[in-house]
């Protein structure tokens, strides 16, 4: 462990806004990054099955 | 300017169906000679054409002493301060009227389709994309390389720097209109790929600007430029043997797409 | 090996086999980069130099690793497209770009945000951060070009052509940006070059680089199946999952 107490953590030796300022854009860009593919994943997932059910109801409707 | 430029392919495709006929006879010699032929027939027609259009060639050229012009009057006209920062503001201006020029490279044999039947000739589109990208430095590159000397005084570039300019310009306009030409070549079929294509293609100028502008600096400090100049010879040696294909994939996308 | 090629070039051998693959990859990802982050920041010791400021490396070097492979990966898998014609190759490609325009973005600002206690400003014509910067150019030149065609067929191809072109000048702009920076800040220090690195500092830093691959492939294999669905929307195979219901809940697949 390299810092004493968890408010020194946080502190990060007076860099603080740097580090945690570069690590928190990255953390947020790797989550938006996933929030946005399984977003769009649920999406073209959704529209498909809307497809095909439409597809099915003309098709009984047609019999 | 249409009937000249169906005159200009009609021979070009006369003289290759001539020797076409030839073919039969001595296949491997003449084959060659097609291939000259052809590459002939470009340059002269390009040649031609371009010096007909002969706003489209000064234009870069008034561009660049335009620019040139705007530095002094936005920094400071004094010839010190000038002096320093000339080797950069030469390079990149003569960068921008280079890529100014370049959406015009393929755009009207685009517009009234002879482009196509430079992809339907029997020759390697390679080459005579070459030849285009040649005659496009001729009347591009060396009038800019050419004329930065003259710009060279008006920003007080100290003395013995000025062949150097010049030179460095040649070879490194060469570099940039073998890479413009791919970028023109991609985005010749789109409406807009005016600005598209200074976004593909600065970034890859960066290398030819870097050595370009530092072949100058280093004319300055009197330090040796056989270095710098070498490698934009190599950059250009380069340059010549993979951009032609990318030229011609290009040109083939950009048309059958 | 041409029977290989072509049937991981099927579209949907590639989204039965990825299906399987994915969720490994979703788990070492998770797991590294949480174990690299916590030793990373926690128990690393503090360099002697910069202090906790050092922790940024942990970020900045491996997105820059994953900036620079990613385009190389976009240009194999142009270069696999234009000559195999293999579909998935070119959606992978795709779907690559935004994440390594994202990467480069974030070694961007880590690099610039590490700047500040380092040098003492927000921007530095650094080598490290000037190839970055130009990097980025290629990328949404890329993304531009793709999104400018109108048939999807040309911009696969335009795309592919400029990925090529793009990796083959990457190491070209590196070397002479070096080069040039060299010329012009002799003396001053580049952010992570630094001699003899001690264990407990490069091993997390290991650990999250290969984090970051998982991730990107992990990402990259879940975004190609999403592309495919959307590709293929029309085709027998995709409807036929979709009639039943063998698609997943996405929400079991993303983890």
């Amino acid at each position: 462990m390299a810092f004493d107490s968890f408010s020194e953590f946080l502190a990060m030796g007076g860099h603080a806004p740097y580090v945690w300022s570069a690590w928190g854009v990255t953390a947020l860009l790797l989550l938006a990054t996933v929030w946005h593919a399984r977003a769009e994943q649920r999406q073209l997932i959704k529209g498909l099955k809307r497809r095909a059910r439409r597809a099915n109801s003309a098709r009984g409707n047609a019999q | 300017m249409h009937s000249s430029l169906h005159g200009a392919s009609n021979s070009g495709s006369s003289q290759s169906s001539e020797t076409a006929q030839q073919v039969s006879a001595v296949p491997l010699r003449e084959h060659n000679g097609g291939l000259m032929t052809a590459v002939k027939a470009t340059l002269v027609r390009d040649l031609t054409l371009l010096l007909r259009r002969r706003g489209e060639v000064l234009n870069p050229l008034v561009f660049f002493a335009l620019v040139i012009t705007l530095f002094p009057i936005a920094i400071s006209p004094d010839p010190e301060l000038l002096a320093v920062i000339a080797p950069g503001l030469l390079w990149v201006a003569a960068l921008l009227a280079a890529l100014l020029s370049l959406d015009s490279l393929f755009r009207s044999d685009y517009d009234d389709g002879s482009l196509e039947q430079l992809l339907l000739a029997p020759q390697p589109l390679a080459a005579l994309s070459l030849a285009k990208v040649a005659v496009h430095w001729l009347l591009t590159g060396l009038p800019l390389a050419l004329m930065a000397p003259i710009l060279g005084i008006m920003l007080a570039l100290p003395a013995g720097s000025y062949a150097v300019l010049a030179l460095s310009l040649a070879l490194g306009t060469a570099s940039l209109s073998l890479i413009g030409a791919i970028g023109a070549a991609l985005t010749v079929g789109l409406a807009r790929g005016g600005v598209l294509l200074s976004l593909l293609v600065l970034p890859l100028y960066i290398p030819v600007l870097i050595f370009g502008a530092g072949a100058v600096q280093a004319a300055i400090f009197g330090e040796g430029v056989s270095a710098h100049l070498a490698i934009l010879g190599a950059l250009l040696a380069a340059s010549l043997m993979l951009a032609p294909w990318a030229i011609a994939a290009s040109l083939r996308i950009s048309i059958n797409g | 090996m041409w029977a290989f090629i072509h049937k991981l070039g099927s579209p949907k051998w590639f989204y039965g086999i990825s299906a399987k693959l994915q969720p490994w990859f979703w788990a070492a990802a998770a797991l590294l980069i949480v174990t690299g982050s916590l030793w990373g920041l926690a128990f690393a010791p503090a360099d002697y130099q910069q202090g906790n400021s050092f922790r940024i490396i942990y970020v900045h070097v491996p997105a820059a690793f994953l900036a620079q492979s990613i385009f190389i990966a976009m240009a194999v898998s142009g270069l696999v497209f234009m000559v195999w014609k293999i579909k998935v190759a070119d959606m992978a490609a795709a779907v690559m770009a935004p994440l390594g325009a994202a990467m480069t973005f974030v070694a961007l600002f880590s690099g610039a945000v590490w700047g500040v206690p380092t040098w003492g400003t927000w921007w530095m014509w650094d080598a490290r951060l000037t190839s970055m910067l130009i990097l980025l150019f290629l990328y949404l030149g890329v993304i531009a070009l793709r999104g400018a065609f109108t048939s999807r067929d040309s911009a696969s191809r335009a795309a592919s052509v400029l990925a090529m072109v793009g990796v083959i000048n990457i190491p070209i702009i590196k070397y002479s940006v070096d080069w040039w920076y060299t010329l012009h800040q002799p003396a001053s220090f580049t952010l992570t070059s630094r001699p003899a690195m001690p264990t407990e500092m490069w091993l997390p830093l290991v650990i999250m680089v290969l984090g970051f691959y998982c991730f990107f492939i992990a990402l990259t294999l879940m975004r190609t199946r999403s592309e495919i669905l959307r590709r293929e929307a029309n085709k027998h195979w995709v409807q036929e999952l979709v009639a039943g219901q063998v698609v997943k809940v996405p929400a079991e697949e993303a983890r």
